[in-house]
């Protein structure tokens, strides 16, 4: 019976814990906001932080988006050709890219490369003081050190899942213009006529920015309540990297229900 | 220029006053403070203490016995559990948001591991709270910066990154960042822990010469007796979160509290226990 009673209060303070770090989020999330302002008086903290998390990433974001079109270019030839409908790839890889796998994969590799430096940086930058002596120098760090990494990886996701979905385009337009042998004007003309600019493209731009909102306040919001110890930072890299790709995907299948149900009306 | 630039760019050689910390007016004063992470866990226990205007005093003790936190309660970084912790006359533990940044404005500390930030040079590390706090033009913070690295000896490494430097150099970059903005009161944690015989000397000169070229009150906190009691006016032994004794540096040579004797001398057994408290050996091995 004893043990009945300490599993339940297992799981009380378990749930207590998990409501007041949500809490603790949602806080430091407006304390972001509150102190964002120094950040965009001066832009150069901003782009600086573009740099890190958004321009150090194309190369894993192109490369994999030009991968995941040809893919999907090679997977729907199969389904499509039974049908005699291969002339309506560029339909498929194009709605699946800009709705869905731009704005989904595009936030997990952001989150893994990106979000996962950013909490490391700041939880080594709390781990050597270097947050206290700002402190101590009468400067903020949520102002000056984790603001301006918040609206860098806000600004940079958007654009990641754009250019994603744009090289997948054309991975898919690589293998199934060039490789297979689709014609050219059907692939890109269906596109053009299929992919409605609200639903299909400003749908996916909505989703990599709602996205880049929760990576990277988790990343920050990890680095900066981490233990200041080695094994404090390895635990909230993996936990920015884990929790990220699991708030992608809840986040997406709730924007998907909301998109879904306006498409239909 | 101002003339505490010109004069700490000259580093002149001042001699050591050693006046008790009552003789004059005093910056800070803890009066009957205790502090703990939890109830259960006092770190500090009705600890008294004074640093009067201008001089160099130092706060001695074992590893964990509270040092540190003396100078985390001054700059506002813990606020004490009971007692009053003031700062030129003001409780640190009253102020707002905005009154903290304005008395942190007015204080430079020294981490024990420098806490300089990796992302940039020596130069800009020194230039962070000029640029952070004034609005002086560029070619001034140059020159600025410039005179507080010559200060240090580290004019030269200004392009450096802190991972180019040794801990000594790190620690006298920080040193200068310390007091870029020419603080009234200047806060060491562990200056000399880590360093070589004779970076240890330098910074401790160093400590003891910016001091009364800028007129600052100084509070160093170290368990180095032999090179403190070369610069400090002014010691407080602080042992389990108390005071267990203060003197100048004469009277504290000269003391024979087992404490302090135990301190001074580097005896490995006496007050305070070489070990932790355990069963004895022939309980732990039957």
């Amino acid at each position: 019976m004893i043990a009945v009673f300490d599993a339940i209060g297992r799981v009380g303070s378990a749930v207590i814990a998990g409501v007041s770090r949500i809490g603790y989020a949602t806080r430091f999330l407006f304390a972001i906001l509150r102190h964002s302002g120094p950040s965009f008086m001066r832009p150069r903290l901003v782009i600086r932080e573009v740099y890190q998390a958004g321009v150090l990433s194309l190369i894993i974001v192109c490369m994999s988006g030009l991968f995941v079109g040809m893919v999907l270019a090679l997977q729907g030839y199969e389904t499509l050709s039974r049908y005699g409908a291969s002339e309506s790839m560029g339909v498929l890889v194009a709605m699946a890219l800009v709705r869905e796998l731009g704005p989904v994969v595009a936030g997990l590799l952001f989150a893994s490369r990106a979000g996962s430096a950013m909490t490391a940086e700041i939880g080594l930058m709390k781990t050597t003081e270097q947050l206290a002596a700002m402190e101590v120098m009468a400067v903020d760090p949520i102002a000056r050190v984790v603001a301006p990494r918040f609206w860098g990886g806000v600004i940079s996701l958007p654009l990641l899942a754009v250019l994603f979905s744009t090289l997948g385009v054309f991975g898919g337009f690589l293998v199934a213009v060039k490789l297979i042998g689709v014609d050219s004007g059907a692939f890109w003309s269906q596109m053009q006529a299929s992919v409605d600019w609200r639903y299909g493209v400003m749908n996916g731009v909505i989703k990599s920015v709602v996205f880049g909102i929760a990576v990277s306040l988790i990343a920050v919001f990890e680095g900066y309540d981490a233990d200041p110890t080695a094994e404090g930072v390895s635990a909230a890299t993996t936990r920015t990297v884990v929790t990220s790709a699991l708030a992608i995907l809840a986040l997406d299948f709730v924007l998907t229900v909301f998109m879904f149900r306006g498409e239909i009306n | 220029m101002p003339d505490t630039i010109i004069a700490m760019s000259l580093v002149a050689e001042f001699p050591p006053s050693a006046l008790s910390p009552n003789a004059c007016e005093n910056l800070v004063e803890l009066k009957d403070v205790s502090f703990g992470y939890t109830r259960a866990r006092k770190i500090l226990s009705g600890v008294t203490l004074a640093v009067p205007k201008g001089k160099l005093v130092a706060v001695m003790g074992g590893s964990g016995c509270g040092k540190t936190t003396i100078l985390r309660l001054l700059c506002g970084q813990h606020r004490a559990s009971s007692g009053e912790v003031l700062v030129g006359g003001q409780s640190v533990a009253t102020m707002d948001r905005e009154q903290m940044f304005a008395h942190r404005r007015k204080l430079g500390m020294l981490f024990q591991f420098g806490a300089l930030f990796t992302d940039l040079s020596v130069f800009d590390n020194v230039a962070f709270p000029m640029r952070e706090h004034t609005q002086l033009p560029q070619d001034i913070i140059h020159d600025l910066v410039l005179m507080k690295l010559n200060a240090v000896g580290l004019r030269g490494a200004a392009r450096l990154k802190p991972s180019e430097l040794s801990g000594g150099m790190a620690r006298r970059v920080a040193l200068a960042r310390t007091i870029a903005l020419d603080p009234q009161l200047a806060l060491y944690d562990e200056p000399f822990a880590g360093l070589d015989p004779i970076s240890l000397s330098v910074v401790g000169q160093l400590i003891r010469k910016l001091n009364d070229a800028l007129n600052m009150t100084s509070i160093l906190v170290t368990h180095d007796v032999v090179e403190s009691m070369k610069i400090v006016d002014y010691i407080y032994f602080i042992s389990e979160g108390r005071v267990v004794a203060h003197g100048d540096v004469p009277s504290i040579k000269a003391s024979t509290d087992p404490f302090v004797r135990q301190f001074v001398d580097g005896q490995s057994d006496g007050p305070v226990r070489f070990h932790y408290p355990a069963k004895t050996l022939a309980e732990d091995f039957a």
